[in-house]
């Protein structure tokens, strides 16, 4: 009954903000279309035939950014500007007396977004395939749906990261400033810019053991079939989520203690 | 015996605030070494609040009246003391208080910008576990009480003020709190969408025996709802107490406009021994004290031969604004 509950709560949640993407449908497109880093990275690797140091073809490597697109598309998450803007103008005031979390709220705008994002990021696909004829390809089943959960655990991976950095909003004000430092690794390191294999060996071996490479290398070289550790992968993100969430909790309850209402 | 809902003992909060002097030089410095000082809005206050109770919070600009209230709903932490509202404690914010409660200000909202207000009812409707028939049938109610029907399906951006103000009332009330915290409720507000909204309040307050905490600084919304009022002067309490007997202490003395029938007759009572504001020809203004006001104009009427008589009261704001200033009142 709890979970009816709580289910109901988030269903309408999405509704709601779904509702609300939609008066947004322009820039959502714009913002899908802003998202194509990985196809300018794929022009780069393949006119200067670096993917053959890492031997990875140029079918596969088109797959691979084609499929860092997808995930980028379903995981991109911006919620410690959101939050930040919120806190400062006195907006969370409101949310923080009713009973649910004022981040569900922000997780289902979210969800939303991506919801609204997916027929352009469809678009946007079709047309690489228009110019990539031989890349086209289609996942099994099995893969399609493991690329699925892996994208949504990233997303989640990557929410609970600016949520903790959002909470700092309570003793700084200016928390986006600390979202900027971990922009610069998430870019490099996440597989957004170069695939995390063509990263020297004893580098890599210590990415691994950061969240990093799980947010979209991991789910961009599953779904396009490239090689890839699916079990160390999907644990990796479990363990990473497993490891951010009390810590979001425990920075959460300290921060609300914090909190002056400014702005109210 | 009505129960105390709220019960505030010894609080205190502080804030730490840092200052920045004016220029370039200032920001530099203000960049290497910032200068913060903890600043005690609020000083060692306590005061009880029973069920039912409309009780009005005064005060200067920054006296502290939001501070309390955010502090008795539960949206900030009290640096001292100890509050208990409806048997819990605000802070911990658990979830049978919260759905206990509201809080509405007047200048912040809780719609979704973009959407029509049923939007955000029905997202308040599941976030306080409503079913949708019982929403519904709230949302019929409380439209009905407030007079909004079309305006819940226009979306927010596109009301006017006192519309989307009346529509924050709905969404903050959606789950029946029995507490409600109201911050300058009236604020931005015309004068016929002020005196709706009070007597929706009123209204809301009969038909419920909510308590309603008030700070406003339209006076008529403090006369017209509270028998009781808190002042607060720089963090701490100055008066506790009736409004009545407030104003009663406040303004002893009553102006009385006397048009006599000739002007013999207002020079003699000009030399009867009551205290005379001013004379012009035959109309004579007296200032008596409330307590004798009977005695006197009974004395009036029995000697003078008069035509007509005013009984003036002194302008509340201008009573009140006294109590603002003032930081002690021993009644």
């Amino acid at each position: 009954m709890i979970f009816n509950l709580f289910n109901r709560k988030i269903f309408t949640l999405l509704k709601v903000q779904y509702s609300n993407m939609l008066e947004y449908r322009v820039e959502i497109a714009l913002w899908a279309i802003s998202g194509i880093i990985p196809f300018f990275m794929l022009n780069i690797w393949t006119n200067n035939n670096l993917n053959e140091s890492i031997n990875i073809s140029d079918v596969m490597l088109s797959r691979y950014f084609l499929c860092a697109f997808f995930v980028r598309q379903f995981s991109v998450v911006w919620v410690v500007f959101s939050f930040e803007e919120d806190s400062l103008m006195g907006k969370v005031s409101p949310y923080l007396i009713q009973p649910l979390n004022p981040f569900f709220r922000y997780f289902a705008q979210h969800l939303a977004e991506q919801i609204t994002r997916f027929p352009f990021a469809l678009i946007i696909a079709f047309f690489f395939f228009i110019f990539n004829p031989e890349s086209i390809w289609i996942p099994n089943l099995g893969i399609l749906l493991l690329s699925i959960v892996s994208t949504f655990l990233s997303f989640l991976i990557q929410f609970l990261i600016q949520s903790i950095v959002a909470c700092l909003c309570f003793w700084t004000e200016k928390a986006s400033s600390i979202e900027r430092m971990l922009f610069i690794p998430t870019l490099f390191l996440s597989g957004l810019l170069a695939p995390v294999v063509s990263f020297p060996e004893y580098v890599k071996s210590w990415i691994y053991l950061t969240p990093f490479p799980y947010l979209i290398d991991f789910p961009a070289n599953l779904l396009s079939g490239n090689e890839t550790n699916i079990s160390r992968g999907l644990s990796m993100q479990i363990i990473w989520i497993f490891l951010l969430f009390p810590l979001f909790k425990k920075i959460w309850i300290e921060g609300t203690k914090k909190y002056t209402a400014m702005g109210s | 015996m009505v129960q105390n809902i709220i019960d505030v003992r010894n609080l205190s909060k502080s804030f730490d605030i840092s200052s920045k002097e004016p220029g370039l030089k200032g920001t530099i410095k203000h960049f290497f070494k910032r200068q913060t000082k903890s600043l005690k809005v609020i000083k060692d206050i306590s005061f009880e609040i029973k069920e039912g109770e409309i009780v009005g919070f005064l005060g200067a600009n920054g006296a502290g009246k939001t501070t309390i209230l955010k502090m008795l709903c539960g949206l900030i932490y009290p640096s001292e003391g100890s509050i208990l509202v409806s048997g819990y404690l605000p802070f911990r914010r658990k979830e049978n208080f919260l759905k206990n409660i509201t809080l509405i200000m007047g200048q912040k909202q809780q719609l979704i910008w973009d959407l029509p207000p049923i939007e955000s009812f029905y997202l308040n409707a599941s976030i306080y576990d409503l079913d949708k028939f019982e929403a519904k049938k709230r949302i019929k109610k409380l439209s009905e009480m407030l007079e909004i029907d079309e305006e819940l399906f226009i979306p927010v951006r596109k009301l006017s003020l006192g519309q989307r103000m009346k529509s924050e009332l709905l969404a903050a009330l959606m789950h029946e709190p029995n507490i409600l915290f109201l911050d300058e409720p009236t604020l931005g507000l015309d004068i016929n969408a002020q005196r709706n909204l009070r007597k929706f309040l009123q209204k809301y307050n009969n038909e419920t025996n909510a308590t309603i905490c008030l700070t406003s600084h339209y006076m008529k919304d403090i006369t017209s709802l509270c028998k009781r009022v808190i002042c607060v002067h720089e963090g701490a309490i100055s008066y506790d107490g009736k409004l009545d007997l407030l104003l009663k202490k406040l303004s002893p003395v009553k102006e009385i406009l006397i048009v006599c029938r000739s002007e013999e007759d207002a020079i003699k009572l000009e030399n009867s021994g009551f205290t005379v504001k001013n004379k012009i020809k035959n109309e004579i203004t007296l200032k008596i004290e409330n307590n004798s006001i009977t005695s006197s104009l009974k004395t009036i009427l029995n000697n003078f031969d008069i035509e007509d008589l005013f009984i003036n009261e002194p302008p509340i704001d201008e009573v009140i604004g006294k109590v603002l200033i003032k930081k002690d009142y021993d009644i």
